[in-house]
């Protein structure tokens, strides 16, 4: 399965970056200043803590241990966060507001930290300490440390806000993306429908602009001035077309006058009778090749696009096939028009028949005396499928591309009649109707493959179509 | 008949007039639209053949004006245009059949003719006879001197188009156009094909063809003379 779309959309992925980033700065600022906070609250205690030992160091070296009992004895009265302990050489404890000795974690030199009970309101609570030890002459240990529970609340609040405030954020800006991209979609969207339309047809059409003068304005605009661009020329390529039509043929028409004239005129007899009538046919030669030119620019500009409608495909190769079955028939061709049903798809029926009859009449053309050729129209997954299978000899598939191009007659066929346009024709044909125009191995022989796409870029209508007509077998 | 000719090309204008009168017709003729346009409204014609692109008024809107003041006379609307389009756009504006340049003359001559005969009343008929050969249009049978002849569909509308233009020259084109529905030049001419059997089934065996070949134009169907 695909993820849904909102969540492969080019916002949304710059929002998630943009996402990622700032919750890992986040998070960092919050451990930077969680880090620099404890030093300064650890600095403090520790200071602390050393004004207590230098005072007490100073009674001890006056007053001994006597002195020094009496000032822990003294300061431990008063029951603030300052802890004090004087142990025996097996950590028994003599004197002190500690219950007995804790066991300490060292800090580097005699800084410790170390967990003991302390009684709050009534009942007994685990509270961290921080301090040092010391070992006085005689073995007696001393302990002077002072009470940070207050710290490490504040580290506990720390560690248990700092993945809810990263998540609460994260969502946050998922919210905010998924709104934000759901707005660049709505917009896009509707450029990308209108392009399509456009592109199905209609050049005069325009993109819509938005209220605000935005981006997608901007793109809009150029957008706009590309399609008028695009029209621009495109009504030009058909003056252009219009008036070569138009300048070439006239002179034409007056050269197949002039020599219709003299074979009317009864002035010419015998050999040069021949030669004027050859020069007409070459003059309708050059005529035939001509419209066929014009034809596939005309296909190829997309002139014919708007002429597009649903028509059963099945029925026109019917009469395409019907057209030229006495002429297979003539050569001793089997043409087989396959069975199938209905096949509705958006074309220009003329179009598509004149394509087709080029295909059928290549397939006779070419295939030997006793030969076959197959028309068959199926559905498959790309869409619908027109094949036209001859059991001629085929063409070599480094050729199958070539013989698209305009004018390119392989050697084989070089003698036989022919404008070289007709595959040309049949493959400008197919790119009006957005199909693909395929030359295929028949195994022997050629396979001549139109597939029209039956996406839902065309709708289709819900009316019903007349069962086919009953296909005349040549 | 009279014939009213309208193009802006003298040399194509003089070779057409020419080619008509030596046909038998009467020709007037025009080289620029408003010209065309009087003539056409001021004095009766049999069938006017107006170039498309033309000076002054343009050969479409020529023929709707022509239309427009009521006149009923077919037009044949000659184009060196080539758009796929432009036959449905000569049609609509109300030209009753349309010819590209260049053209043959035998194609023109042909179509102008079956243009005249379509415009004298058309009598409703199911049947069409031509010497012993009998159409009949109901029934959809075809008989030769008495025996009944087989036709596919099709090649009973062939047979129908040619025994309704019979005495006239019908050329491949103009049986492409009718009985095919197709406008375009197929490489290979199956329409002789398709003629040679019908022919085979209408003819062989008879002493008497009906079906003849015109040499450099089409075909025609007519009894012997």
């Amino acid at each position: 399965m695909r993820a849904p779309r909102i969540f492969r959309t080019l916002a949304f992925r710059i929002v998630a970056v943009y996402l990622a980033v700032f919750a890992l700065s986040a998070a960092a600022i919050v451990a930077f200043t969680y880090w620099s906070t404890a030093r300064a609250l650890n600095a403090q205690t520790d200071q602390i803590v050393d004004t207590d030992i230098s005072g007490l160091d100073e009674r001890y070296e006056r007053l001994g241990l006597a002195g020094l009992t009496e000032a822990i004895v003294n300061r431990s009265a008063h029951g603030g966060a300052a802890l004090y302990l004087l142990a025996d050489t097996d950590h028994r404890p003599i004197v002190g507001n500690l219950d007995s000795w804790p066991s300490l974690s060292r800090h580097g030199g005699n800084l410790v930290e170390f967990d003991y009970e302390r009684r709050v309101g009534g009942h007994n609570e685990q509270h961290r300490a921080r301090g040092r030890e010391f070992t006085l002459t005689g073995g007696f240990e001393l302990l002077v440390a002072r009470d940070i529970a207050e710290r490490y609340e504040t580290e506990r609040l720390f560690s248990t806000t700092l993945p809810w405030t990263v998540l609460l954020m994260v969502l946050l800006g998922l919210i905010g993306g998924i709104l934000i991209s759901r707005n660049f979609l709505v917009r896009l969207d509707v450029i990308n429908r209108t392009s399509r339309d456009i592109m199905a047809g209609d050049l005069s059409r325009r993109l819509p602009f938005g209220q605000g003068g935005d981006e997608f304005d901007t793109l809009v605009a150029n957008l706009n001035r590309m399609l008028e661009r695009t029209e621009r020329l495109m009504r030009g390529m058909r003056e252009v077309t219009d008036s070569i039509a138009h300048d070439l043929r006239t002179p034409l028409n007056r050269l197949r006058n002039r020599l219709e004239g003299v074979l009317n005129g009864g002035g010419a007899q015998g050999a040069v009778r021949d030669e004027i009538e050859a020069a007409v046919d070459e003059t309708d030669r050059l005529i035939g090749t001509f419209n066929a030119l014009l034809l596939i620019a005309e296909a190829e500009a997309g002139v014919a696009r708007e002429k597009m409608q649903p028509v059963d495909l099945r029925r026109i190769v019917e009469g395409v096939v019907e057209l030229y079955a006495p002429l297979a028939d003539e050569k001793e061709i089997s043409l087989t028009l396959l069975p199938s049903g209905s096949a509705i798809v958006p074309c220009n029926p003329s179009l598509v028949s004149q394509a087709l009859a080029n295909l059928i009449d290549n397939a006779i053309k070419y295939t030997p005396t006793g030969g076959k050729a197959t028309i068959a129209i199926q559905n498959t997954p790309a869409g619908t499928a027109l094949s036209v299978a001859d059991s001629g000899p085929g063409i070599a598939p480094e050729d199958r591309t070539r013989v698209i191009e305009r004018f390119v007659r392989l050697e084989a066929s070089r003698h036989s009649p022919g404008t070289g346009l007709g595959l040309s024709l049949v493959a400008a044909v197919a790119r009006l109707h957005d199909a693909k125009f395929e030359l295929g191995d028949n195994r022997p022989g050629l396979k001549a493959t139109l597939v029209f796409s039956t996406g839902a870029k065309h709708p289709q209508p819900a009316a019903q179509l007349p069962p086919p007509r009953v296909a005349v077998k040549g | 008949m009279r014939i009213l000719v309208v193009e802006d090309d003298l040399e194509a204008q003089r070779y057409l007039v020419n080619g008509l009168r030596e046909s038998g017709h009467v020709v007037d003729d025009a080289s620029d639209g408003e010209v065309g346009q009087t003539l056409a409204l001021s004095r009766q014609y049999d069938v006017a053949i107006i170039d498309r692109m033309l000076p002054g008024l343009d050969g479409l809107k020529l023929v709707a004006e022509i239309r427009e003041h009521g006149n009923t006379m077919p037009v044949l609307i000659l184009s060196a245009l080539s758009e796929i389009d432009d036959r449905v756009k000569g049609l609509k504006a109300g030209g009753d059949d349309y010819l590209t340049k260049p053209y043959a003359f035998a194609e023109l001559l042909a179509r102008i003719e079956a243009l005249m005969r379509r415009r004298q009343p058309a009598s409703v008929k199911t049947q069409l006879q031509v010497g012993d050969l009998e159409l009949d249009l109901l029934t959809r049978t075809a008989k030769r001197n008495g025996s009944a002849i087989d036709l596919q569909p099709r090649e009973f509308r062939l047979l129908e188009y040619l025994m309704r233009h019979a005495g006239q020259v019908v050329t491949r084109t103009m049986l492409l156009e009718s009985v095919w529905e197709y406008h375009f030049d197929p490489q290979t001419n199956v329409i002789d094909v398709h003629i040679s059997r019908l022919r085979a089934k209408i003819d062989k065996g008879f002493e008497a063809p009906l079906l003849h070949t015109v040499r450099g134009a089409g075909y025609m169907i007519r009894a012997r003379a």
